[in-house]
Formats: C-alpha cells, sequence, structure tokens
C-alpha cells in the first residue's frame, strides 16, 4: 500500500499582522500613559454619584483615615519655589539637590524639621518612614503655609502659561489651581472639620473633595 | 561530509563554468522584536489606569463680616446633625432649647441613611423636585435645548420657596456621612445647603437623644 502523503504545510506562519497590531497598542498605551506618583498612604474614599473629574492642577490635601495629613501640588517648577519659601519661612536650608529630589516627590506628610531627612531617604524606603503628618493645629500650622505658598506659586505658574499661550494664540495647556480635598471615609470629621478651617482662613471657598464614582438612579 | 558535498557542489557548478552568489534569504528573524512588544504591551496594559478619580464640588458659606449682626434664624430649614455610628438626626426650624413664643421646644428626630433618607428629602424638597422633573420631560420632547435646562435646573434649585438645609457634625461623626449626606443632596436636587459648626445646645440635646 503506498502511504497517503498529507500536504505539508510550512510550520512557520505569517505573524506580520499580529506584530502590527502589537506595536500599535503599545504606541497607544506608550503615549496614553500616565504614571500614578506613589502615594504615602492608602485612602479608600467615600463614593458619591459625582462625576465630575479630579482637576489636573490642584493642591491636593490627603487625610488618611487615622487622622494624618499629607500635602501635595503639581509641577515640578512650583513644587520647587514653594519649598524654598517655606525654607525661607522656617529657616531651615535646604541643598540644591534636596530641592530637585522634592521637585520629584509626590505627598508629603512630615512637618518642616523632619522634611530634610525625608527627602534624603531612598524612595524605595520612604514608606516606612515615621510621617506624623503635617501639623495643622491652630499654634503650629504648618499646612496653612504649605497651601498658601502652593496658592501663590501655583496661580504664578498657570498666570506665565496662559500669558504665553494667549500671545501664541493658542489655549493654555492647563487649568486655573483648584484644591482638592482627599479624605478617606472613616477619617474622623474633627480632622477635615480642621483642614476645611484653614482653608477658609486663607479666604479659599471652593473645594473639590475626591470621591469615588457611583451609579446614582436613574434619571 | 560537509567538506565532501561542497565538493561536489563546487564541481557540480564547474561543470557548468559559473559561479553564482548565494542567495541570501530576505526574511529577518523577529522573534525577538516581537518578543519585546508583547513585553512592552502588557506592561503598560497593566500600569495604566483610565479612570481618573472623581470629585464632589462644594462652596462653603464665606464667614460674615461682623459675627455678632448675624441673623440665625432658620425659618424654612431643617438640620442635619450627624454623630457616631452613622446616625443622622434632624429637626425643623430655628432651634429652641425652651419652648418659646408658644412653640415647643426643639426635638431630634433619627432617620436612616438610604431610602428612608432619600424619601425624607423629596418630600420636603417636593416643589423642586417637581418643578425639575417637568423640565427634563420638556427636555426629552425637545421643547427646550441643554443649556436652557441646565439654567433653569439652577434657578429652580435656587428658589426663594425652596427650603434651606443645614449639615452639623459633631466630634463622633465619620467624613463618609458628610459625602453620603451631600450625595443625597444632589440626588434629591437640593441646592441650598450649607456646612457649619454645631452648637453648644444641638450638642447637649444631642447627647440626650442618643441615650
Amino acid at each position: 500500500m503506498p502511504k497517503v502523503k498529507m500536504p505539508r504545510s510550512s510550520p512557520s506562519l505569517d505573524m506580520t499582522p499580529m506584530v502590527d497590531l502589537a506595536f500599535l497598542l503599545v504606541t497607544f498605551f506608550i503615549l496614553t500613559a500616565s504614571f500614578r506618583n506613589p502615594e504615602p498612604v492608602q485612602v479608600l474614599t467615600p463614593s458619591s454619584t459625582s462625576s465630575k473629574l479630579m482637576p489636573e492642577n490642584s493642591v491636593l490635601i490627603t487625610i488618611s483615615n487615622d487622622g494624618r495629613v499629607y500635602y501635595n501640588v503639581n509641577g515640578f517648577d512650583v513644587r520647587k519655589n514653594v519649598l524654598q519659601r517655606m525654607a525661607k519661612k522656617y529657616k531651615i536650608d535646604f541643598t540644591a539637590k534636596e530641592i530637585e529630589e522634592f521637585g520629584k516627590m509626590s505627598s508629603i506628610g512630615v512637618s518642616m524639621q523632619n522634611l530634610a531627612k525625608y527627602i534624603n531617604t531612598e524612595p524605595g524606603m520612604r514608606e516606612k518612614f515615621p510621617s506624623s503628618g503635617i501639623p495643622y493645629d491652630s499654634i503650629n500650622n504648618q499646612l496653612k503655609d504649605w497651601i498658601q505658598y502652593g496658592w501663590i506659586e501655583g496661580a504664578t505658574k498657570y498666570k506665565e502659561i496662559k500669558e504665553t499661550a494667549e500671545a501664541l494664540g493658542k489655549q493654555p495647556s492647563i487649568e486655573p489651581l483648584r484644591f482638592a480635598i482627599k479624605a478617606d471615609g472613616n477619617a474622623n470629621y474633627i480632622v477635615v472639620k480642621e483642614v476645611i478651617k484653614t482653608f477658609t482662613d486663607l479666604k479659599i471657598y471652593r473645594f473639590n473633595l475626591l470621591t469615588n464614582f457611583e451609579q446614582g438612579p436613574e434619571e | 561530509m560537509a567538506e565532501l558535498n561542497s565538493d561536489s557542489g563546487a564541481a557540480g557548478h564547474g561543470k557548468k563554468g559559473k559561479k553564482r552568489a548565494k542567495k541570501q534569504s530576505t526574511r529577518v528573524d523577529m522573534t525577538p522584536m516581537v518578543d519585546l512588544a508583547f513585553l512592552l504591551l502588557t506592561f503598560f496594559v497593566l500600569t495604566s489606569t483610565f479612570s481618573k478619580p472623581k470629585t464632589m464640588e462644594i462652596t462653603f458659606p464665606v464667614p460674615p463680616e461682623n459675627p455678632t449682626k448675624q441673623n440665625t434664624t432658620l425659618v424654612n430649614g431643617y438640620t442635619f446633625i450627624l454623630t457616631g455610628e452613622n446616625k443622622v438626626f434632624w429637626y425643623q426650624g430655628e432651634f429652641k432649647e425652651v419652648p418659646k413664643n408658644g412653640k415647643p421646644a426643639t426635638t431630634l428626630t433619627e432617620v436612616k441613611f438610604g431610602e428612608d433618607l432619600n424619601k425624607f428629602l423629596l418630600d420636603k424638597n417636593d416643589l423642586v423636585v417637581k418643578f425639575i422633573k417637568d423640565l427634563k420631560k420638556k427636555r426629552i420632547s425637545k421643547q427646550i435645548d441643554d443649556t436652557t435646562y441646565k439654567t433653569l435646573a439652577i434657578e429652580a434649585k435656587a428658589k426663594k420657596e425652596a427650603p434651606f438645609f443645614v449639615i452639623k457634625a459633631d466630634d463622633k461623626a465619620v467624613y463618609r456621612n458628610l459625602i453620603d449626606l451631600i450625595d443625597e443632596f444632589n440626588i434629591c436636587n437640593i441646592g441650598k445647603y450649607a456646612v457649619t459648626d454645631i452648637t453648644i445646645g444641638e450638642l447637649n440635646l444631642l447627647k440626650q437623644s442618643i441615650k
């Protein structure tokens, strides 16, 4: 009996379309990805039906469930200038390298006295740094100064960008500065109230409270 | 063996007398590149976050210039007091520690978060809710466009006849309760509300009510 010969097909198949697609996706993800800065604390925000987006250009105050307060402001230059102002006010010297490093960081939750130590901690070890939160009591209200300087620098930066954009006849690339509070659902109301009082003392009355989106009832 | 073969091959070519250049394949092995592409793809798929956090906008009342002249009477309004264990109490109108002008002293009533609160608010804010429902119908039937709907809805919420809601909280309340209450206000089309400090009289009454 003669053997039945199977038609032999080549084991290598044409992968071009798949590779094309893979590269397309890679390009897409690279261009759209925005990296989340590592946060010093885990905060579980309560949910609401509000669907407004978080403002991109903001002074953000994070409140953890045990009542510690963290501060963050966007923008490398803004952060550096804010730190320089704070250093002047509290008469603490920072090296140029420390200021540079601070510009790259995200939320901080330490007092001015411990800030240099915190900056000099390796990025991977910062999570373990004993951060007690930024003092916000009336005697030693460092939070107020942080917010105020963040406000001044953030507003200046926005004005600059807006003016250069208008000179070129374009839309400014960033939004005006907003103030946001990201508090844990289980945070005590007293702490939130104190933070809000710090804001209202500075004559800031509009905030964005960060929440998780939750589907509301049918319209 | 190989040498032998190549020898014979050379001999074969030799017969024809022409030396042909070896044909190189045009295919390049792309496997490493594709591996890398997929590695990157996996990395970006896993690390990218699409949903930006959502926020709720809130405006706090500007404190009056001279607090002594402050008008604290709340005629057409309700005050909510938040406390621990997710409890919320309410009372209507002005706060009266003792009976005044023939009206009894204020008592607190508890209302449960969720459906109870929702029903309560819809009932109290009936006027605005009905008006907005009407507007929505008009928008769906294209009698008014989106921008007029928005301005009319904002106007309706700020109506003089609409009740005013005040939120107060004692030191046992948690932040989530505040957000839940404000969220419920937003759902029930309440535009007139404010968060203020609790008074000593209210705190005392709250203590009694919890017992």
